[in-house]
């Protein structure tokens, strides 16, 4: 590869993956989402030995918290619950469906 | 570690172990039913952090399976660290060993993009370079520029499909994998490591990149391996990532 040709790959390289990483910054932010996690499926990637692995111990529990994209955390469908009130995630640790 | 405490911990790790010397319960008594409780938390609570710690695999095997995997490991490696977190990275290797699942050639590697996800997560922070240092410079200071990494990246070469049977045993619509070589590169944006497939030459651009070449070297590198290789993608990760922390220029290197 020529020295020209080289410097124009990399240079217009860099631009596409500027360009490409402007569009999607903002899509990308994740705020804390609560209450929308399956039992022992709230978001951790700590591995044992830490507190916050798949600790939630019901569907739903509303101190247990998953990464979702930014602004879609009350748009998550969630059954109803038992009494037929309807469930919404939020950005704040919930009251209800708390372990027993 | 004492002679004491070295025959306290081979006692609490094989149930067949004579017991410590001189253990007795409140009334005097010996405290064998006692001290078998102790080895039966110890080895179900190192066998449950194996299961957290590897979420993939234990999908693949099915719990009982890693269950089983776990009684012989936690006695073949025992914890090396008092730090819980640190446990099950020999299991790569271990599951390598085993005869019965040697018709699962990328069990091994699967374990390992697990772990590398884990000490991910666990990295040092570092403050992220600013993108629109890249777009002040010129094309030729560019090509001869250097870029360091953030402690939390990591890159991960296999022969096996691993982004794919990550992907298919973490999400729920993900396609079925297919035979394919595939190389990963770990990056954590913000608190969760994130994998994602490079495409060919990726994995050696990164590495020459991350060796210290400028983006030109590394660029010639990388076509080397892969004629069509063009950096765009891999770089457009790197930032998504927040994984570049800075930039030096030709004249700046000693």
């Amino acid at each position: 590869m020529s020295n020209t040709a080289k410097t124009l790959a990399v240079a217009s390289a860099v631009a596409a993956a500027l360009a490409a990483q402007g569009t999607t910054a903002t899509a990308q932010s994740k705020e804390k989402c609560y209450g929308v996690s399956l039992a022992g499926q709230n978001d951790c990637a700590a591995g044992p030995g830490t507190t916050c692995a798949g600790t939630s111990t019901v569907d739903y529990q509303g101190n247990a918290w998953t990464l979702v994209d930014t602004g879609t955390c009350s748009d998550i469908d969630l059954p109803e619950m038992a009494d037929g009130t309807e469930r919404e995630g939020s950005l704040e640790p919930l009251e209800r469906d708390l372990p027993a | 570690m004492t002679a004491g405490t070295g025959n306290f911990a081979n006692a609490v790790l094989h149930p067949d172990a004579a017991l410590p010397a001189g253990l007795t319960d409140g009334n005097g008594q010996p405290a064998g039913r006692r001290f078998n409780v102790l080895r039966n938390n110890v080895a179900s609570s190192l066998g449950e952090a194996l299961r957290t710690g590897f979420p993939v695999i234990t999908k693949l095997l099915g719990t009982e399976n890693m269950k089983a995997i776990a009684a012989m490991y936690l006695r073949a490696h025992p914890p090396r660290s008092p730090v819980l977190s640190a446990f099950g990275t020999d299991l790569p290797e271990f599951l390598a060993g085993l005869p019965q699942l040697s018709h699962l050639g990328y069990l091994p590697d699967i374990a390992r993009l697990e772990l590398a996800l884990r000490a991910s997560y666990h990295a040092a922070d570092a403050p992220a370079l600013d993108p629109s240092r890249l777009t002040e410079l010129s094309p030729q200071d560019l090509t001869e520029a250097t870029l360091s990494f953030t402690p939390s990246l990591r890159l991960m070469r296999s022969r096996w499909p691993i982004h794919a049977i990550w992907l298919r045993n973490t999400q729920d619509d993900a396609p079925k994998p297919e035979a394919a070589p595939q190389d990963v590169l770990i990056t954590r944006r913000e608190f969760d490591p994130t994998p994602h497939l490079l495409p060919p030459g990726g994995a050696d651009w990164i590495a020459a990149v991350s060796n210290g070449k400028s983006l030109g070297d590394a660029l010639d590198i990388a076509k080397a391996a892969a004629p069509d290789f063009d950096p765009a993608s891999t770089l457009a990760i790197l930032l998504r990532g927040n994984a570049l922390t800075s930039l030096t220029l030709k004249d700046q290197r000693p």
